[in-house]
């Protein structure tokens, strides 16, 4: 397996942060990720991440599910099965919409949560590496990728500048987790009119 | 940066001492890292023996039929559907906390949502042992569920209250629990990254299912929390709703009202917070959390429990004003001879209700009262009996005597092993909440390091003092140029 290099800096306080990775994505770097033990607002987009389309996901889940209740509840009780309740009307709308609304939020649920861990490539027994175990804890992790042409000096020195703590090189085997960062790497890449 | 998360110092702080991240990160892992104590196992076993009692109360159950309890042909709902209710009542005040709350920007809301989800997805268990066990041929639960079959197929009937039931708590289940795990990872993964033991890293390492802490995955993971929150929101409302419909769509006196969804949602709040109250009270002292569960959380709780209590007060008197001005006269006989009549058979259960429910909690219009510990405690202990009463009025009152004097029942009263299948699912209830606060983070972590420099009582006396500095001052030391 191929082995990555990348300089990874702490950070022990958001407020620091924040400057240093406007300054870093400035600079020209490519920031690989920034690990943090809980979620920051704001620090998606001075990442130049996408929004992320989690939402749009379970709302069609959800449609999925409403059309799976009434789909199926007015097949078995209007042709598969009709049954004369008190002579009332075999399509008794009324009736039906708890079980819809119940299915509806189930399937958006269930769905959700399953698409957020695919896209997250998470399950039990998922090995990932996160450079700093401090990372779940107190600090907040940046890690730069390193190419070829990388002068690890100079880049541990800037992050240095920017108020990082214990900054080191550090090399990773691109497994399969590193991989489909690789794919989302794009997102990162810092446009040309935002380049001072 | 840090001004961004100003809060006003009229709000009291949620996170009392001298707290940094890692120092929340130590608080909060303590209980869960250290041996448990002489009282955990005490505790522990305790409800592992309740647990047992309930087990052999069930299978006595399965074994002998459901004529082991005393239910009759009239008074075929006594305890069994009461526990029930009352069970799904106290699962409701979780998600509450974990949904609407979260949507209402609630900060005090992650002190005591991790506890109480947990609470939530317990109470839920406990409640579905009821209605499955009442069905007597246990081994056929599943023909409640819509699955293609070699009878015709015969499908269950979609229309009927019941067969909402079925899919609404499992739904509430299902839900709560994927919202609860999934607001769980950052905190395992905290705990699996501080592990030093073997079997701590492996278990947590599963349990944490590979969470990092990646800007995108904790993009991806508020977007979750927040539509779950939207999803769960009117999911709470729907749930009890439902419960109410499998009264208020027969046409026994006493259960055909039409309050009845939005009376079972605030009664179900009310116990609710009720339950976390009590668990929270001990936990907080137990596991020295008092910096996080603050006075100031059981405060806010305590002004719902009153809240909710009076709502749940108006219902009673409402009901019972419309039942005499109705001009039904069956229903004002329900309420007339079988419940306000302290010498009927179930009279006393009505008064025990109303004392509980509706005069109790009137003390916490006094704040001494809604900071004082004790009587939180013991005010908590009276809802929840009260509660229980509640549902046990509305069920045994209405049907042992409702039409044909010819069909009413004698003194309903239940078995031992009705008795014992209440008590088994306190067992399973506290068997569950022991292993979860050992095992679990029982303070949400990463919710609370997302506060802390806004609610952190040493980060608020940080901002009173910039408060005060005059503007120029303050823009000279604090004001940046966001062109830079």
């Amino acid at each position: 397996m191929a082995v990555k290099k990348f300089v990874v800096g702490c950070f022990d306080d958001e407020a620091v942060l924040f400057p240093a990775v406007k300054k870093t994505r400035r600079a020209g770097y490519k920031i690989h990720d920034v690990f943090t033990p809980f979620p920051i607002h704001g620090l998606d987009k001075a990442l130049g991440l996408k929004d992320t389309s989690l939402d749009t996901a379970g709302f069609f889940y959800a449609i999925t599910g409403t059309a799976t209740a009434l789909g199926f509840i007015s097949w078995v009780f209007t042709s598969d099965w009709p049954l004369n309740i008190g002579g009332k009307p075999h399509f008794s709308l009324p009736a039906w919409i708890p079980i819809t609304f119940e299915l509806t939020v189930l399937f958006s649920a269930i769905g959700m949560v399953l698409t957020f861990c695919y896209l997250c490539q998470m399950a039990p027994f998922v090995k990932k590496d996160h450079f700093n175990l401090r990372s779940t804890d107190d600090l907040f992790v940046m890690a730069l990728e390193c190419t070829d042409k990388t002068n690890e000096a100079e880049t541990i020195a800037f992050l240095e500048s920017l108020g990082a703590k214990d900054v080191k090189v550090d090399r990773k085997e691109t497994r399969w987790w590193l991989g489909r960062y690789d794919r989302e790497s794009k997102v990162f890449e810092v446009k040309e009119e935002a380049t001072a | 940066m840090a001004l961004l998360r100003y809060e006003s110092q009229v709000r009291p702080p949620l996170i009392e001492g001298d707290k940094n991240y890692h120092q929340v990160t130590v608080d909060i892992c303590r209980p869960v890292e250290a041996r448990p104590t002489r009282l955990w196992w005490i505790g522990f076993l305790f409800s592992v023996a309740l647990l047992c009692f309930g087990i052999v109360s069930v299978t006595m159950e399965v074994i002998y039929g459901v004529g082991q309890w005393n239910l009759n042909k009239t008074v075929g709902w006594g305890w069994d559907i009461t526990n029930f209710v009352w069970w799904i009542g106290i699962g409701h005040a979780g998600t509450l906390i974990s949904a609407i709350l979260l949507l209402f920007r609630q900060g005090w809301r992650t002190g005591v949502n991790r506890a109480a989800e947990a609470m939530t997805i317990f109470a839920v268990i406990c409640a579905g042992q009821f209605p499955i066990w009442h069905m007597g041929r246990v081994w056929m639960a599943f023909f409640v569920l819509p699955y293609p079959n070699t009878r015709g197929p015969v499908w269950p009937n979609f229309n009927s209250a019941l067969l909402w039931d079925v899919f609404a708590i499992s739904t509430y289940f299902t839900v709560s629990l994927l919202f609860w795990y999934s607001g769980l990872l950052p905190d395992l993964a905290t705990l699996r990254d501080r592990a030093k033991l073997k079997w701590r890293k492996l278990f947590y390492g599963v349990a944490a299912f590979g969470w990092t802490g990646s800007t995108k995955h904790w993009q991806r993971f508020e977007t979750l929390a927040l539509v779950l929150a939207a999803l769960s929101t009117p999911l709470v409302l729907s749930v009890h709703t439902i419960v109410s419909f499998d009264f208020a769509t027969s046409v026994v006196p006493g259960w055909h009202t039409t309050i009845f969804p939005p009376y079972f949602v605030a009664g179900a709040i009310f116990s609710g917070f009720a339950m976390v109250q009590t668990l929270l009270v001990v936990t907080r002292k137990v596991l020295s959390l008092e910096e996080y569960i603050t006075l100031e959380h059981i405060e806010v709780m305590n002004k719902i429990i009153i809240l909710t209590g009076s709502i749940v007060g108006i219902a009673y008197l409402t009901e019972l004003f419309i039942a005499w001005y109705g001009v039904n006269g069956y229903e004002w006989f329900a309420f007339r001879q079988n419940r306000v009549n302290l010498s009927s058979p179930y009279g006393w259960a009505y008064y025990i209700m109303m004392g509980c429910n509706v005069l109790s909690p009137q003390i916490f219009w006094f704040r001494k009262m809604r900071r004082n510990l004790m009587v939180t405690f013991f005010m908590s202990i009276l809802v929840n009996i009260g509660m229980w009463f509640e549902r046990f009025v509305i069920i045994v009152t209405s049907v042992h005597r409702d039409y044909l004097p010819s069909a009413w029942s004698i003194y309903y009263r239940p078995t031992i092993w009705e008795v014992g299948f209440y008590m088994g699912t306190f067992g399973l209830f506290f068997t569950c909440y022991f292993l979860f606060a050992k095992f679990f983070p029982v303070v949400a972590l990463a919710e609370i390091k997302h506060i802390l420099k806004r609610s952190g009582e040493n980060y608020k006396k940080k901002m009173d003092e910039v408060e005060h500095e005059p503007v120029e001052e303050f823009v000279a030391e604090h004001g940046h140029d966001h062109g830079a």
